[in-house]
């Protein structure tokens, strides 16, 4: 127990870096997705395909696949990219993006069409009919499972780990090697800086989720 | 609604204006997007990615021939599958351990595994594989399927008691009235429906542990990535983006073709629909938001 208390500055700079993993990818996860959201949402057949193949694509390859493309494959052809940090967030960022598309396209896609309908003929514009009647509530349905891909974002910082990048779990596994005696201990403490970010996003996920629940 | 897609709460059905403006603007994106592809194209030529380096496929250097890297990629795709294989079927039965304890009445039995199936899911999957290895001393293939199994367990658990909410109340019921004990009612009534009704959520989530397998890349596991990676340092490094490609591809392949069969068994079930597994009246109960750990 000692050693984990003579640990905390470690898995201090270890936390604040899968912090800052998780805010950067977290930011720009959310614009692309959003970006990628709207292709498949678009009236234009050829932007709907564009975005669904690189969903699909970005859905069913694994994350370690996409690290190891940054960090070893592109070096290789001649594109070097600073190492550490910026690899990660690349990676990270091009893996979310394809589930924060997915849980905003779900979102918009659960409000009925009736509802549009309706707006269209009480008069409103189209602009009018987004911003005032649609995507009110295609907001309420995206914000939990958003959050829940946050969640997802934050524990998949931990792939960094493999690859030079230390954040939590690099700094837990360099404190198992360094305490053989605890290393329990050692993993334990990593955990409970894991939860301190997953626990409360999900008590706010499921908190958002049962306030904005509405009947269609 | 005479258009079939599915967005269009967003817009009007087109008229002939807008679909000859939508075709005029399709054809200058698909312009662009052509002009890209052809910039990219040529600077990989550039980069000298077309030369003979995609000769390790079919005549490699080194004196080895093509059957070699081939026979040792589909070696690690086969532990990459084995590894899923061995943990998955661990991550059902655990989940339905917890399920159970988690639906259970008495807050004694249910309180822990809440607490279990919580603390779980809010886990790294690779944390979880570095504490088989380093903190239980397993070997990596061993590593893998702990952090595998334990981790999806939760989420299968999740899972199945969204599909146990979203069953009629009725069958519960029934059972209780002919006689079964609680336990049995569950086992015999309410489980087989419930696996029926999650069936396409069960087959994402072996998706995600199938990707996850990859992890083991890291905790020092010989799987696909691995495979790929000791082939190239062993040809060389102009050999690294042929053989990414073909593990690619290989994932691709893999996970697209198990999403497929989730669409389908949802489907089917969807168009049955009937006996007492209803899909449509459960709900956003079974919506379980496969995400990825």
């Amino acid at each position: 127990m000692d050693a984990v208390i003579d640990a905390l500055p470690r898995y201090w700079s270890g936390f604040t870096m899968t912090l800052y993993l998780w805010v950067v990818a977290g930011v720009l996860s959310l614009i692309f997705g959003t970006v990628l959201a709207a292709f498949r949402v678009s009236p234009l057949k050829s932007l709907r395909v564009v975005g669904t193949i690189i969903v699909e694509a970005g859905r069913n390859t694994p994350l370690t696949l996409v690290f190891i493309f940054f960090v070893f494959i592109l070096p290789a052809v001649g594109v070097i990219l600073p190492l550490g940090t910026v690899p990660a967030i690349i990676a990270l960022t091009c893996y979310t993006s394809a589930f924060v598309c997915e849980a905003v396209r779900s979102g918009i896609n659960s409000v009925g069409v009736g509802q549009a309908e309706a707006a269209r003929a009480i008069g409103l514009g189209s602009v009018q009919t987004l911003t005032n009647v649609v995507l009110p509530q295609a907001l309420r349905s995206v914000v939990p499972p958003l959050i829940n891909v946050l969640i997802a974002l934050a524990k998949n910082t931990s792939v960094a780990a493999g690859f030079t990048v230390v954040e939590l779990t690099a700094t837990g596994r360099s404190l198992a090697r360094d305490n053989p005696a605890d290393v329990i201990w050692m993993l334990a403490g990593v955990a409970f800086f894991y939860l301190l970010i997953t626990i409360p996003a999900g008590i706010l996920a499921g908190y958002v989720e049962r306030k904005v629940v509405f009947a269609r | 609604m005479s258009r079939k897609n599915e967005s269009s709460v967003l817009y009007d059905a087109p008229g002939p204006k807008t679909l000859r403006n939508e075709r005029i603007v399709s054809i200058v994106f698909l312009t662009l997007l052509a002009a890209g592809a052809v910039w990219l194209v040529l600077w990989m030529i550039d980069l000298g990615l077309f030369d003979d380096r995609w000769a390790v496929f079919t005549d490699p250097p080194k004196g080895q021939s093509a059957e070699v890297v081939w026979t040792a990629l589909g070696k690690g795709l086969l532990t990459t599958l084995k590894a899923a294989a061995i943990a998955a079927p661990l991550a059902l039965a655990l989940a339905f351990v917890l399920a159970t304890l988690r639906t259970s009445r008495l807050k004694v039995v249910s309180g822990p595994a809440v607490a279990v199936i919580e603390f779980l899911r809010g886990m790294p999957v690779l944390l979880m594989m570095f504490f088989g290895l380093l903190a239980l001393g397993l070997p990596a293939l061993w590593a893998v399927v702990f952090g595998l199994a334990l981790y999806n367990a939760a989420i299968v658990a999740e899972i199945l008691r969204a599909g146990l909410v979203a069953l009629p109340r009725g069958q519960f019921e029934a059972g209780t009235a002919i006689g079964l004990t609680k336990w049995q009612t569950l086992r015999m009534i309410q489980l087989p429906q419930v696996i029926r009704l999650m069936l396409p959520s069960l087959i994402s989530q072996f998706v995600v542990l199938l990707k996850d397998s990859s992890l083991g890349f890291i905790v020092g596991y010989e799987e696909l990535l691995r495979t790929m990676q000791l082939n190239y340092s062993f040809f060389g490094d102009q050999y690294r983006f042929p053989l990414f490609i073909v593990v690619l591809a290989i994932y691709l392949a893999v996970n697209i073709t198990l999403s497929r069969i989730a669409v389908i068994v949802e489907r089917r079930l969807s168009s049955k629909g009937g006996g007492a597994t209803q899909l449509k009246d459960a709900g956003d109960g079974p919506e379980v938001p496969v995400q990825k750990p």
